[in-house]
């Protein structure tokens, strides 16, 4: 078992890329993902890390190296955020259609504009259909452990597909956390080398990433999605392995006192652990709410969703993001659908916060379940609102 | 050609076997097709440089003609043609 460590995540997250014994990076600066690259990029120059560290002058380029590198057989990562995530965008469907298991980190920021820096999902959000599994980290220790995770999730033989992580910009990036590092013989032991399901090499031509008509192209989408649906069985197993070497376990839905709430909250990213003490406080005195935290964005965890939210009477689900115009935040979106299909229906709320940046502490929690708790003929279900906003 | 069902497809749609574009007929995207009048025909060429997919070939009495498994029907040649030998007609 590795040592516990004082580490800022963004460093403790290229440490445990290094374990993973990446043979290229191909990251591009961008606030505040820029000390992943800045770390890799050291480890690389100091000879302690044996990779092609690749200075591109975009994300764009970024990307597009990674995407060239993977399919040469080369385990490839990349880290980004915001606007960089968007200057991305047209390459991350084409990443996945090539069932290149690129790891990428995404260091969670608002998009512009305004031009803002903080953190929210917004950059991850418009994201959401490129065929990437997306994961997200709560706090510095399951930002290392997914990030380790990441490779052999996307690199299984029945998987073949780029994964992202998404670490809560500066909330969690720029955090000194106490973090368990792995040692070097236990992701050596976890993590075994990278096997591609084929290669560009001269030695054996093939061609990658080729054109398709309408005769082939519905086909292929068809394909992608059965892939990234049965992901979901090689990352539980994953994760099964990863708590019997670690003793850290890790759910597509993890919950919080919610066995017996009647009131659950829902959150993803680094939100869980305010909302936590928050839970503690309303037990305390004596209302029976719970909390659960969605890890697995996609392939999204339907039966476990509707297994976690089976005996909540009021549901609040919390977004870091919105869908403009549209059903209110994209988490919102996610959990009706999922509700729908199923026989139990909770009445719902939805609160958009914490954009931008904007500090959320421990009462606004509290004050959401109060303001749906005294919604007691449940007129305000099916809604949305933009927390704590100046009237 | 039998196409393949998705479950047939390899992973990530790798081409396994190099030049098998060729197999792939683009000339049936075509609407309309070129068809030269020989009498007009001068030989110069001019329609065998400007395709755009080289398909265009000279036969051995200095006409030209089009391949029809790759004229995706652009009209370039109808178009470069001065002496206007090359007509492009509907295809049925």
């Amino acid at each position: 078992m590795g040592k516990r460590v004082g580490l800022e995540v963004t460093v403790a997250v290229a440490e445990a890329v290094a374990l993973c014994r990446i043979d290229m990076a191909g990251v591009y600066p961008i606030t505040p993902q820029s000390h992943i690259a800045e770390h890799l990029s050291n480890l690389v120059a100091d000879g302690v890390l044996d990779a092609e560290f690749v200075t591109v002058e975009s994300e764009h380029s970024a990307m597009s190296a990674v995407i060239g590198a993977s399919a040469t057989g080369a385990r490839s990562y990349t880290a980004t955020a915001s606007q960089g995530l968007l200057l991305m965008n047209e390459l991350l469907p084409i990443a996945s259609a090539m069932r290149l298991p690129i790891c990428m980190a995404i260091a969670n920021r608002a998009v512009s504009g305004p031009l803002n820096i903080l953190n929210d999902h917004s950059d991850i959000m418009p994201q959401r259909d490129t065929g990437w599994i997306t994961l997200f980290a709560e706090n510095g220790q399951e930002a290392v452990d997914l990030s380790i995770q990441a490779f052999k999730i996307a690199e299984h033989k029945d998987v073949m597909l780029p994964v992202c992580v998404n670490i809560d910009g500066f909330q969690l990036t720029h955090m000194v956390e106490p973090v368990e590092m792995p040692t070097q013989e236990e992701v050596d032991k976890f993590l075994p080398p990278f096997a591609p399901h084929a290669t560009l090499h001269p030695a054996k031509p093939v061609t990658m990433g080729a054109f398709a008509m309408s005769d082939y192209f519905a086909e292929i989408m068809k394909a992608k999605d059965e892939a990234i649906k049965n992901s979901k069985k090689v990352i539980l197993e994953v994760w099964d392995e990863w708590g019997k070497m670690f003793g850290r376990n890790y759910k597509a839905v993890e919950s919080y006192r919610a066995q017996d709430a009647e009131i659950l909250m829902l959150t993803m990213g680094s939100m869980g652990e305010t909302a936590q003490v928050a839970i503690d406080e309303l037990r305390d005195k004596g209302i029976k709410a719970g909390l659960v935290k969605l890890r697995l964005w996609r392939p999204f965890p339907f039966e476990e969703i509707r297994a976690a939210l089976k005996n909540a009477k009021k549901l609040i689900v919390t977004d870091r993001a919105c869908s403009f115009g549209g059903p209110g935040g994209p988490v919102f979106s996610e959990i009706k659908s999922a509700l729908y299909a199923g026989d139990h229906h909770p009445a719902i709320y939805n609160f958009i916060y914490g954009l931008g940046g904007r500090d959320v502490p421990v009462q606004d929690f509290t004050g959401m379940f109060e303001k749906v708790i005294a919604d007691t003929d449940n007129k305000a279900k099916d809604t949305y609102e933009f927390w704590g906003v100046r009237e | 050609m039998a196409l393949k069902t998705w479950k047939e497809l390899p992973i990530g749609c790798v081409v396994s076997e190099p030049g098998s574009a060729s197999e792939y007929h683009t000339g049936s995207w075509r609407s309309q097709r070129p068809v030269w009048n020989d009498a007009k025909c001068i030989k110069c060429g001019i329609c065998y440089v400007f395709c755009p997919e080289g398909c265009v070939q000279q036969a051995e009495n200095g006409f030209f003609k089009a391949n029809l498994d790759y004229c995706k029907g652009c009209g370039i040649c109808a178009h470069e043609c001065w002496p206007r030998a090359i007509s492009m007609v509907e295809e049925g």
